[in-house]
């Protein structure tokens, strides 16, 4: 059966690492390539880089990292962050990206998600939405942009309904309230979007322990976390890795990718 | 040469990065004549049938492809939608296919399970000259599967909504719903199992 996934998700500045504590205080971490290899080597199940100095400096999507990258893992990933046109989204597909992950870009432009869509497939277009708990709106969610700083005064439901209805393939939900809390992902915004829209969903913001993973596989039908602040969280002693989560995963029953015995006979090209 | 048929919209630089990766020297092909003498052909593929089977058209690659596949026996490994254009047609747009294989293509029932099916799926894989009979875990991005009509033709299945075909195979020609290029290390086992035949070193 399908299984749960896992997902590693940084922030990138000039080709280096970094973790956002409520998208604040970046704190380098390593460079992209070879976080991502160790996370491969880990057996991450999907990675996710936000180019986020390309956007704040409005400029293009650094395709260099992407390549470097894309020569060191082997498994999905989706980039994001300075992708404002069809080209960009070409060169980092050609780059070696699997996905692209749109967000505050797609608010201002929507069209964005239909032409990918049209040009490149469904399954290439993620779109990504930072939603805070806000009374007054029709879900009590709303949908917030730039790094989480700014009110759009749009429904986060109606958005990513429409998203879905434009063309993206999956949606990627954040919690603003529960980001960095490691409190637990927000459970009734998953139930409530799957409720909206039929197409995978990625839960993130809040994880601090396995078993918030465990309860949200159980309670909602998100197909995958994002579990970036359970791996490298500024306390290391709350750091977990891969393999434990994935292990803590199956004994929990819920369906995981199970960590690769290394040195194989099936491991032929080794 | 191991050749790898580009025609943009695809992935065809993922599967080249993989080749590369296992050791291999393999070239994209965009024209029909970067098929001759080709040792290994693979056809990856991403969005739709119909839009697949338009570029090889476009880029009059159809009958070198028959060619080398059907007649001279060229080793051929289709990838994800590169799978699904072997057999008849296609729901998706009401797309005719190759039909190398006998059967159609059919979408997942949306209201039984979330389409696409995105992620790691365990696919059983039987025994053949590139793999051992195996269970492991592959990546998937798709919304339509393959009914094949010749369950001979079928090399691996998977679960998702009841079990369908990830993967068949026929003589020279293998084919994977999942890419086998972003599965990982089992992927790249299982290209290294279909890329090391006909070079005297079969695993199997």
């Amino acid at each position: 059966m399908l299984t749960k996934r896992l997902i590693a998700c940084f922030d990138i500045v000039d080709g280096m690492v970094t973790k956002a504590v409520r998208f604040q205080d970046n704190i380098t971490v390593a460079p992209a390539e070879e976080m991502a290899g160790r996370l491969y080597d880990a057996q991450i199940d999907e990675l996710i880089f936000y180019d986020i100095t390309a956007s704040a400096e409005k400029r293009r999507i650094d395709i260099e990292t992407v390549k470097k990258v894309a020569r060191r893992v082997f498994i999905p990933f989706t980039v994001g962050g300075g992708i404002k046109t069809l080209d960009d989204m070409y060169e980092a597909l050609k780059a070696g990206a699997e996905k692209i992950s749109v967000d505050s870009m797609a608010v201002r432009n929507p069209e964005i998600i239909y032409q990918g869509a049209k040009a490149f497939g469904s399954q290439c277009v993620v779109l990504s939405t930072q939603v805070k708990r806000t009374e007054g709106m029709p879900s009590e969610y709303e949908v917030y942009i730039d790094g989480a700083r700014t009110a759009t005064g749009m429904d986060a439901m109606e958005w990513i309904k429409r998203g879905q209805a434009l063309g993206a393939g999956e949606i990627c939900l954040n919690s603003i309230d529960n980001d960095g809390t490691l409190t637990g992902y927000d459970i009734a915004l998953m139930k409530l979007a799957q409720e909206t829209v039929t197409v995978p969903l990625i839960a993130s913001g809040g994880a601090g322990a396995p078993e918030h993973l465990s309860e949200l596989f159980t309670v909602t039908e998100a197909q995958a976390a994002i579990i970036s602040s359970m791996l490298y969280s500024p306390r290391p002693e709350r750091n977990y890795t891969v393999r434990e989560l994935k292990a803590y995963l199956l004994r929990n029953g819920i369906a995981a990718r199970p960590p690769r015995e290394e040195g194989g006979a099936w491991d032929a090209h080794q | 040469m191991i050749r790898i048929i580009d025609y943009k919209a695809g992935n065809a630089p993922s599967v080249l990065r993989a080749v590369s990766r296992l050791g291999f020297h393999a070239a994209f092909a965009r024209e029909a004549g970067a098929l001759d003498g080709a040792s290994h052909i693979l056809l990856p593929g991403v969005g739709s049938a119909k839009a697949t089977m338009d570029s090889l058209r476009e880029m009059s690659m159809l009958a070198a492809l028959e060619d080398a596949v059907l007649r001279k026996k060229t080793l051929f490994f289709g990838i994800c939608v590169g799978m699904q254009i072997l057999f008849d047609h296609s729901e998706e747009d009401g797309a005719d296919g190759l039909g190398w294989l006998k059967g159609r293509v059919v979408r997942f029932d949306g209201g039984a399970v979330r389409v696409p099916q995105m992620g790691w799926n365990k696919v059983t894989l039987s025994q053949s000259p590139a793999n051992p009979a195996l269970e492991d875990y592959f990546y998937f991005v798709n919304s339509y599967y393959v009914l094949p009509e010749n369950p001979s033709d079928v090399w691996g299945t998977a679960e998702y909504n009841g079990r369908f075909a990830a993967a068949v195979r026929r003589e020279n020609i293998f084919a994977a719903q999942f890419h086998a290029e972003k599965s990982g290390e089992a992927g790249l086992a299982l290209l290294n199992g279909f890329l090391r035949q006909g070079r005297g070193f079969e695993p199997c």
